[in-house]
């Protein structure tokens, strides 16, 4: 460690200001940084400091983050092998895996090498840190994609999120809407045919890979399309614990609610992520898919409500995108709010409007944009106490 | 009977080094520092010049901007030094101390014949006025507001903290009397805050109004008993003082001299013996620290500091205690690189996070460094700060009022019932590392500046 050490204290003064690569300050002390925690003390305030800082805040979500995703390389496999009908490898664990990681990779490779590389251009121009904020959109984007989204479209959806996300706000923590859910929706209103419908979500499906007569459909669309006909529940012949352990068609991370729950789990344990928000997104669900119930119109309300859960991205929503503390509500009280109206809207678009299967997306984009509303009102409540007790004081 | 109040938010930081229950009386120092900018918002400008003769008691200054409000030397002795800075800005006045201290004599009545005007006119003449400290902002207090009440806080939360029950064992009675005189100055009451479970001279102080409070670190920041028992409101003047400035205050009334001497806690990890030491006000730290510090390894140093780990102000080696400081705390310096610290387990550090492992071990105590573990980011993570500040406020909503200069928010968020060290414990645990404390101020001073 100290010849590294050596090595990066002679190369330092070229990257300092008036040095030969002084433009190239930022990315060095990006480098610099995540090899080695800077020497800074404080110097004035609290004169020790937690040491906890963003760099392992951003570390933990991303290894939450690995169960969903060493899943979803797996199931990326299992759901190809299925649709080609080839039994044997569909049963190989290690073969679906590896299928998927060839398929998944290039993704993982192209939203970091495109967002961190326009992160560090940013931080370079603004003379700025770099922020490790993108450590996690990066991995978030293409776990929400569907595993054929051609590169050079998730490519330029990235470089959506960033800068029109992200940079043009002022950077991480300043953003209104969560990057991630940006890049999706802008694949999913740009480039609709590539992210909806009955062919995008299994490997292969789109060039004609699958055999005759196999239908890719998420148990989303079919539970959607059977209401609309007005026949029973049709999941798309996968049941509760097909959805649960996560072997069913989606996008790349979201299916399995068992690798999610993992991930949450670490995100709880550490306190990382809020469990008000996970509480009551799940809860808002939950209610709504009740009352769908109760009122029972078609086979789709009639489904119990904990299916919703499991469905489609409601839980990886849950999890790892309402729960972003930036975009999120940042009072408590707001955060129970606006996590339970994200629940109930979710569920309440994939029952109520058959044109959006998925109704997770949008329920969190909308509520990043209500959370200062929320948070308004909340405050508001603060500063009336804050006057009620003046007034007291002055009778 | 008291009132008690119980507090849930907070954090006590287990630290290294806590004094013995033990007070020794420190040499005496062959000279003795009085910096102006231990009084927040003070323009000195000086009475005396190097050369002049000075008692105990005497004025070395007053503020440019509210002349009666004098500050003393804490000894007897010659004017050796102005130490000045940039733009001649005054860091120190030292006084080469006489052997034998000589008092400045005051004429003293009965406190039963003195009006409010009598004790604050003898307050200002003694220099004791400047440990009369108003909220809102966290200054000395101006003698013509009427403040509804005051209150001292009984005991101090910080890490490492001195135990105020025992460094002033032996002052009841002039604590008694400082409280009789503080009386004067308000037509409200004057409030004691103590911690629970204490029993001791503090306890004792029935002039006062008292109400126990449990709970961990801030319980025991005036600000945050001012919040519990009478809130500061727009317009409002609340006045603090320190207990052992209390004591001060007290032998005043009841010798007629400014007697300065205090009783330090010396602590932190990096003293060799860490224990009480009595001694006057302002004493070189390098006197009191005397063969008290253990030797770095590597080349490293150490940081003193005149006060705890969280509010306290760096002091340099050859430097002099803070005016109204109560402790000297001595930690390790963490200029030191550390190879991917962020991923590593680091379990000899302390972190509220769970990302990291101390809360599996919550009596371990700690030997912390000055590093800054982390770079400076915006504000990311939210719902961290309310856990630490035992008020009803938000403080991330007053911090980004600061940021903004927005006068009204400001106000509406609770700008007049804080000061820095309400905050500090917020700017420990951030992981942003933003410097809060340093908000706090020039929020405040924004707000004097907008609304004088």
């Amino acid at each position: 460690m100290r010849g590294l050490r050596n090595l990066m204290d002679r190369m330092k003064p070229n990257f300092e200001k008036g040095g030969r690569f002084g433009w190239l300050h930022s990315t060095f002390d990006g480098i610099e940084t995540f090899l080695f925690v800077p020497k800074d003390v404080t110097t004035r305030g609290a004169h020790i400091r937690d040491v906890n800082d963003t760099k392992r805040v951003m570390i933990v979500v991303v290894l939450a983050l690995i169960p969903a995703m060493l899943f979803g390389m797996y199931n990326t496999g299992l759901q190809h092998f299925r649709a080609v009908a080839d039994v044997a490898a569909a049963a190989n664990i290690w073969q679906c895996f590896w299928y998927g990681f060839l398929r998944v990779l290039p993704l993982i490779l192209v939203s970091y090498i495109v967002g961190l590389g326009i992160e560090f251009f940013f931080a370079q121009i603004r003379g700025h840190e770099i922020n490790e904020g993108f450590l996690v959109s990066g991995l978030l984007i293409p776990l929400i994609m569907p595993v054929d989204v051609p590169l050079w479209m998730l490519a330029i959806a990235v470089a959506f999120a960033v800068i029109i996300g992200k940079e043009v706000f002022g950077g991480t923590g300043m953003n209104v809407f969560n990057p991630a859910l940006l890049a999706r929706a802008f694949v999913f209103f740009a480039y609709t045919p590539y992210i909806s419908g009955d062919k995008v979500w299994i490997s292969g499906m789109l060039k004609g890979q699958a055999v005759d007569g196999f239908s890719g459909a998420t148990p989303l669309t079919t539970a959607s399309e059977s209401a609309l006909t007005g026949g029973g529940l049709d999941l798309g012949g996968y049941s509760a614990w097909d959805m649960f352990v996560g072997t069913i068609p989606g996008s790349i991370g979201e299916t399995s609610t068992i690798a999610i729950l993992l991930g949450a789990a670490l995100l709880l344990l550490t306190g990382v992520a809020s469990w008000r928000i996970m509480l009551s997104v799940f809860a808002g669900g939950y209610l709504m898919g009740v009352v769908f119930n109760l009122i029972g119109a078609d086979s789709y309300m009639q489904m119990p409500a904990y299916y919703h859960l499991i469905m489609g991205g409601f839980a990886f929503g849950a999890v790892f995108m309402a729960s972003d503390p930036v975009t999120a509500s940042q009072t408590n009280t707001g955060k129970l709010i606006c996590g339970f109206l994200i629940g109930i809207i979710a569920v309440m678009t994939r029952i109520v409007n058959p044109g959006y299967p998925e109704g997770m997306m949008l329920a969190i984009l909308f509520m990043n944009a209500l959370a200062p509303l929320v948070d308004h009102y909340v405050v508001a409540a603060n500063v009336r106490r804050r006057n009620a007790r003046l007034k007291t004081a002055n009778k | 009977m008291s009132k008690t109040i119980k507090l849930k938010r907070g954090l006590d930081i287990k630290l290294q080094g806590e004094a013995e229950r033990n007070i020794s009386e420190a040499l005496p120092a062959a000279t003795y520092g009085v910096s102006p900018s231990d009084f927040e918002g003070v323009v000195p400008k000086l009475l005396v010049r190097e050369g002049d003769t000075v008692r105990a008691g005497s004025p070395l200054f007053f503020d440019k901007n509210r002349p009666e409000v004098l500050f003393a030397s804490p000894v007897s002795g010659k004017v050796s030094a102005v130490v000045r800075g940039e733009k001649r800005k005054i860091l120190n006045i030292v006084v080469e101390a006489d052997q034998k201290q000589d008092y400045e004599k005051f004429d003293v009545k009965p406190l039963e014949r003195c009006g409010r005007q009598d004790v604050t006119e003898l307050l200002l003449r003694s220099g004791l006025w400047a440990f009369i400290i108003q909220r809102p902002y966290g200054v000395i207090a101006n003698p013509e507001d009427a403040p509804k009440a005051i209150f001292i806080s009984g005991f101090d939360s910080a890490p490492l903290a001195p135990d105020m029950n025992f460094a002033l064992k032996d002052q009841t009675d002039n604590l008694r009397k400082g409280i009789d005189a503080l009386k004067k100055l308000t037509t409200g009451r004057v409030h004691l805050g103590l911690r629970a479970g204490d029993d001791g001279v503090i306890s004792m102080l029935t002039n006062a109004e008292q109400t126990t409070f449990s709970g961990p670190h801030p319980a025991g920041n005036v600000g945050v008993q001012i919040h519990h028992i009478d809130p500061v409101n727009k317009g409002e003047v609340v006045w603090t003082v320190d207990i052992q400035n209390v004591a001060i205050i007290g032998r005043l009334f009841n010798q007629g001299i400014v007697d300065m001497t205090r009783v330090y806690a010396v602590t932190g990890s990096e003293v060799v013996k860490p224990a009480y030491v009595r001694s006057v006000a302002c004493a070189p730290v390098g006197t009191l620290l005397k063969g008290n510090v253990k030797t770095q390894e590597d080349g490293g140093s150490v940081r003193i500091i005149s006060g705890n780990v969280l509010s306290g102000r760096k002091t340099a080696a050859d430097g002099y205690v803070s005016y109204s400081a109560n402790q000297i705390t001595v930690i390790p310096e963490g200029d030191k690189y550390e190879f991917i610290g962020w991923a590593m387990p680091r379990l000899g550090k302390f972190s509220v996070s769970r990302a990291y492992f101390s809360w599996l071990c919550p009596n371990k105590r700690y030997r912390l460094d000055t590093n800054l573990n982390g770079g400076h980011r915006p504000y990311v993570l939210t719902g961290l700060f309310e856990k630490y500040l035992p008020m009803d406020i938000y403080p991330l909503y007053l911090l980004k009022a600061i940021l903004a200069g927005d006068i009204d928010k400001m106000e509406n968020l609770g700008i007049y019932e804080v000061v820095e060290e309400d905050l500090a414990l917020c700017e420990f645990v951030d992981p942003s590392k933003n410097e809060i404390q340093k908000t706090v101020r020039e929020g405040i001073n924004l707000m004097i500046k907008e609304l004088n």
